[in-house]
């Protein structure tokens, strides 16, 4: 499998996620360059974290209208895998390939710390590969982190099973008292509605390796890679798949 | 060319955590303002044949629809 | 050759642009005529203390610097270690005390964007920061909104940047309140056979210009860092601080790293303060060349900049490249990639001028050697006069340990710095080991497994105040101490000297003497310092009280990397397992003068500290890294603030486990509370498996240190139990009152 990896000016964590995917897990890692118009060639792509662009105007809005992006919808409309990680988090959520927006953390400042998230739904590349409920270790380092998204759209994205991961403490119960960033209904994660599109604001790139803490975050590029293999399956349509 | 200025501020219902530290310092100094919101202006100069495209720059990437309202002024110099 | 329009200048126009009138002759004999008004700027500002370092220069000879280790010292823009395996590290600490003092966020942050350049400057890739902070007391709304404005700027910068802020120190006194502290310290890696000079070379090589656009930024900031803060002029000097852009930043770290690996680079630095008229004299005169640069060729972002303005702009982001001419392009296109400036915009030359022309005309003309060599001073020094108030080590008869043990654990200097940690990205760059709040930051280097490397940063002004050679000494040790409970061994130090004017004589003595401790002390631990910098002018004007109280206490900061053989043996301080032994090993005097006990009882830290045993604190320190680095510890934690008490508190709240200990009594008639909260050197609470205790023996012996058994890990509470000659008194610490203590910082 060969991944992409796509850099902007600002990008923070595109090494870091080449590491782990090149060193830890032995795969092809492509550096991509923000003025790529193709991603042919690539199973999967990442958007990393970081301050794509300095984040300036929103976190996010800017890298949207980079020349990379329409390579990046034509991938996503394709089915392919895609995972944005924090800033990739707020870079996806601008393209309006996945739906709400990030707030300032409701405390006001920038938050580094472990958190603990549960999986909602296993309909995804990312998390076909362990059992619903599971509860993984991963780093936040974020101060625009708080998942929102309008009552109706909320609704949806739930009725729908577009969300993927849920902040929790250590025995994945989920509680507003472990809410790191003010998230609505503690999300932490979201997918697309075809769900090859997901993104988290933790950071699995940073959960990889047990020499840094948790290795929980690896299981996100493991599912995908035994799902690119074909074998694994993403399980039952979601409600908006089944009604086309 | 004309100049614009745009206002952007967060839909009421959307959490103004800006302009509720804001307040709170206001009051800390002994100012009695309530209801402070904080936002963003813009002033962009486009050519005449782009006027009717500044609205589009707003919903489009100029602000978040999901989150932010906008008014546009132009800006007439004296 | 002209001078420029207005002629030359007479010697009162010269110090009327800050250079300081007993320079002035030298000025007039090193060009050997007077300087016209922009070269008088220049000088003003390269000749400030900040830039000259006139007053500290021949102390700072005294410095070991050498090791086998060293592959870049003093006189670079960071100096380098050399760690194994091919690959080196760049370490450097760097102050913005008075720019913080005025806009502390964008003071700090800008304090930390300039060192990062200066690691980058080396070639290396910057890895990590360490931030040590000092403030008034936080009763103060003052000093909360500078710590607050602070840690929000090294947030914002570092954060932004990707550099992750792995560690660093909060220390509160009101000597602090009009003057806070702000160090900053960097480290970067870079491969052995590919460390960078600032020296330029080559005649006809290419000087070239890369970054950011110049501004008017910081118009004279380097001659503002070195005058005295004055409470009128805040307003004034705000627009002198300079803004910031992180994003620039990293942009800048990115193609500067891909511009090197092009290998068509002859010298680099980074522009700072003094901006283009340091950058161009400084690697002029160090590859004793000259150049000749043309002002209109620099790319500016605000229209109509007076040629002065472009020489002395302080805009950030900016770095200065010697490159071979076939390599120009090469270099431009690396920048050009990245969104930033480069521009050509000189050349070298064979002679030893530094020419700058402005418009078709000669505008600069002088030696770089001048501008670049400050005058170095011989200043008066005087030991202060004893004022008879240190208070004795007598014995504290009724100690309310609970009440005592609950303030010092609440206190800014020792409490869980999580409120400040938590802002700053410390996990980014996957290298960091061990999370802030261990005794010193591990980071793996990716490139070279299973090496680590360790930094720590430490500078307790109270140890000084009284006697700064022996704190300076007890500084250094204390950073030893920390990077042996991680397992690492010493290679390098980096210190910020912080004082206040070297002008006055008790001033300027205690500068000798510290400087003084931390060489002795270096050279006995085989460390060699391998660059630093000195703020002094940390002293307000006006204020009320002597000179000696407006000036910051002596704070030499220390600031030392180490390496770990294997970093997945690095230590942890917190206790783990019930059952387990806990052991003291180390030993030597131990003082309540100059501690934070004496701070948190009667308000007084004045005294003489303990006296350092180097050899003795070696041993110990020895003993401690080779133990961790074997696996035989469960936990390893060194005594330092509050002693043995902290200690031992704080190994139980990170363990979140309690534990009972009998108190060590030296001798009789030694009190409790020397024992419980005497600060002393050497020390460490280590907690061991029981089986494994002969092993500790067997080891500490060899090593040639004391330890010895004074408790078990257990329980939920922390017990301590007394035995003197009146008898036994044993006191019960609840862990969720202590645990509650430690985390109370609020930022």
């Amino acid at each position: 499998m060969t991944w992409g990896v796509i850099t902007f000016p600002g990008s923070n964590c595109d090494r870091d996620c080449i590491h782990v995917l090149h060193e830890v897990l032995g795969e092809r890692v492509e550096d991509v360059w923000h003025e790529a118009r193709s991603l042919d060639g690539l199973d999967a792509v990442i958007l990393p974290g970081g301050f794509a662009y300095g984040d300036y105007l929103r976190a996010g809005a800017v890298a949207a209208t980079a020349p990379v992006i329409g390579a990046v919808r034509a991938f996503a409309d394709a089915g392919r895998p895609v995972l944005g990680i924090c800033n990739g988090f707020q870079i996806l959520t601008e393209t309006r390939l996945l739906a709400g927006t990030l707030l300032r953390n409701t405390t006001r400042r920038f938050r580094c710390r472990p958190v603990w998230v549960r999986v909602e739904s296993t309909s995804t590349p990312f998390t076909a590969g362990m059992p619903r409920g599971t509860v993984l270790q991963m780093p936040i380092a974020h101060g625009e982190g708080g998942f929102y998204a309008p009552p109706d759209d909320l609704a949806a994205l739930e009725q729908s099973g577009r969300v993927v991961f849920r902040y929790c403490d250590a025995r994945g119960r989920v509680n507003p008292a472990v809410n790191p960033n003010g998230s609505v209904a503690s999300i932490a994660g979201v997918a697309n509605a075809r769900g090859n599109v997901v993104a988290l604001m933790p950071h699995p790139e940073r959960a990889s390796e047990a020499l840094l803490g948790s290795a929980d975050g690896r299981r996100l590029f493991e599912s995908a890679i035994a799902w690119l293999q074909g074998r694994l399956q993403t399980g039952a349509p979601t409600i908006l798949e089944a009604a086309r | 060319m004309a100049t614009f200025r745009i206002v952007i501020m967060l839909k009421p219902g959307v959490l103004d955590a800006a302009g509720q530290a804001i307040e709170r310092g206001l009051a800390a100094l002994g100012y009695d303002a309530a209801g402070v919101r904080a936002g963003k202006v813009i002033e962009v100069t486009v050519p005449e044949a782009m006027r009717s495209k500044v609205d589009e720059m707003c919903s489009r990437f100029l602000a978040n629809p999901l989150i932010e309202t906008w008014r546009i002024e132009e800006v007439v110099a004296a | 050759m002209t001078h420029g329009a207005t002629g030359a200048a007479t010697v009162d126009a010269v110090s009327r642009f800050g250079v300081a009138p007993a320079d002035v002759d030298d000025v007039r004999r090193r060009l050997g005529r007077d300087p016209n008004p922009i070269e008088a700027r220049m000088f003003a500002v390269m000749w400030s203390e900040h830039c000259g370092y006139k007053h500290s220069k021949r102390v700072l000879r005294r410095l070991p610097s050498a090791s086998p280790r060293v592959l870049s010292g003093p006189g670079e823009n960071a100096g380098v270690l050399a760690i194994g395996q091919g690959w080196a590290v760049a370490f450097k600490i760097e102050s913005h005390n008075h720019p913080s003092a005025v806009d502390p966020y964008n003071g700090a942050a800008t304090g930390v964007g300039g060192i990062i350049r200066d690691v980058l400057a080396m070639g290396a890739r910057p890895i990590a920061l360490l931030d040590s902070l000092r403030f008034g007391t936080l009763d103060d709304a003052r000093s909360r909104r500078l710590l607050g404005g602070v840690v929000a700027g090294i947030a914002g910068y570092g954060d932004a940047i990707g550099v992750p802020t792995v560690g660093g120190e909060l220390l509160v006194h009101p000597r602090y309140r009009e003057n806070p502290l702000v160090n900053v310290a960097c480290l970067g890696l870079v491969r052995s056979d590919r460390v960078t000079t600032s020296a330029a070379a080559g005649a006809g090589n290419a000087v070239v210009y890369a970054g950011a656009r110049t501004g008017r930024d910081g118009i004279g900031g380097a001659a503002f860092a070195s005058t005295e803060l004055d409470q009128a002029r805040e307003q004034t000097d705000r627009a002198s601080v300079q803004i910031g852009d992180p994003f620039t930043g990293k942009l800048l770290i990115e193609a500067t790293l891909e511009a090197l690996a092009t290998g068509v680079v002859v010298a680099i630095q980074d522009m700072g303060a003094a901006g283009l008229t340091c950058a161009t004299s400084e690697m002029a005169a160090r590859g004793r060349v000259g150049m000749t640069i043309d002002l209109d060729r620099v790319p500016l972002r605000e229209a109509g900049m007076r040629p002065e303005e472009i020489l002395l702009s302080e805009s950030q982001e900016r770095m200065l490249l010697v490159v071979r001419p076939d390599g120009v392009d090469q270099v431009r296109r690396a920048y050009h990639r990245w969104g930033l400036a480069a521009e050509m915009i000189g050349t070298v030359a064979d002679s030893p001028r530094l020419i700058a022309r402005w418009e078709g005309r000669t505008i600069v003309d002088l030696p770089p050697e001048a501008l670049a060599s400050a005058p170095v001073y011989d200043p008066i020094r005087r030991a202060p006069v004893e004022d008879g108030r240190s208070p004795g080590n007598g014995p504290d008869p009724h100690v309310d340990v609970v009440g005592v043990l609950t303030r010092l654990l609440s206190h800014p200097d020792v409490a869980s710095k999580s409120a400040i940690f938590e802002q700053y990205d410390f996990s980014v760059g996957i290298r960091t080991v061990t999370p802030p709040g261990h005794d010193a930051a591990v980071l793996r280097i990716l490139e070279a497994p299973p090496l680590g490397v360790a930094l720590v940063a430490e500078g307790n002004g109270r140890w000084c105040a009284a006697d700064p050679r022996r704190g300076a000494a007890l500084i250094t040790l204390e950073a030893a101490s920390n990077l042996a409970c991680v397992g690492a061994e010493p290679i390098g130090v980096t210190d910020c000297l912080n004082f206040g004017s070297p002008e006055r004589p008790e001033v300027f003595w205690t500068f000798r003497e510290a400087v003084e401790g931390l060489a002795e002390t270096c050279e006995t631990l085989g460390v060699p310092v391998i660059g630093g910098n000195v703020s002094f002018y940390n002293e307000a004007e006006g204020g009320e009280g002597a000179p000696g109280d407006r000036a910051v206490p002596p704070t030499p900061v220390v600031a030392m990397v180490g390496l770990l053989e294997d970093v997945s043996r690095h230590g942890r301080p917190g206790f783990t397992r019930s059952g387990d032994a806990i052991v003291l090993v180390g030993g030597g005097e131990v003082s309540l003068n100059a501690s934070l006990y004496r701070i948190v009882t009667n308000g007084e830290g004045g005294g003489f500290p303990a006296r350092p045993d180097v050899e003795l604190a070696m041993r110990a320190i020895r003993c401690v890294r080779e133990g961790v680095r074997s696996g035989l510890f469960a936990s390893v934690h060194d005594c330092s603030d509050g002693g043995l008490a902290v200690a031992a508190a704080e190994a139980c709240i990170q363990g979140t486990i309690g534990a009972e200990i009998a108190l060590p009594r030296e001798a009789a008639g030694g009190s409790m509370a020397e024992a419980w909260f005497g600060e002393g050197p050497g020390r460490f609470v280590v907690s061991i498996a029981p089986s494994r205790l002969p092993e500790l023996q067997t080891h500490a012996a060899a090593c040639g240190t004391a330890c010895a058994v004074i408790g078990t890990v257990g329980g939920d509470a922390l017990s301590v139990l007394w035995r003197d000659e009146m008898g036994v008194k044993r006191y019960a610490l609840p862990l969720d009152m202590l645990s509650a203590a430690w985390r109370s910082l609020e930022v």
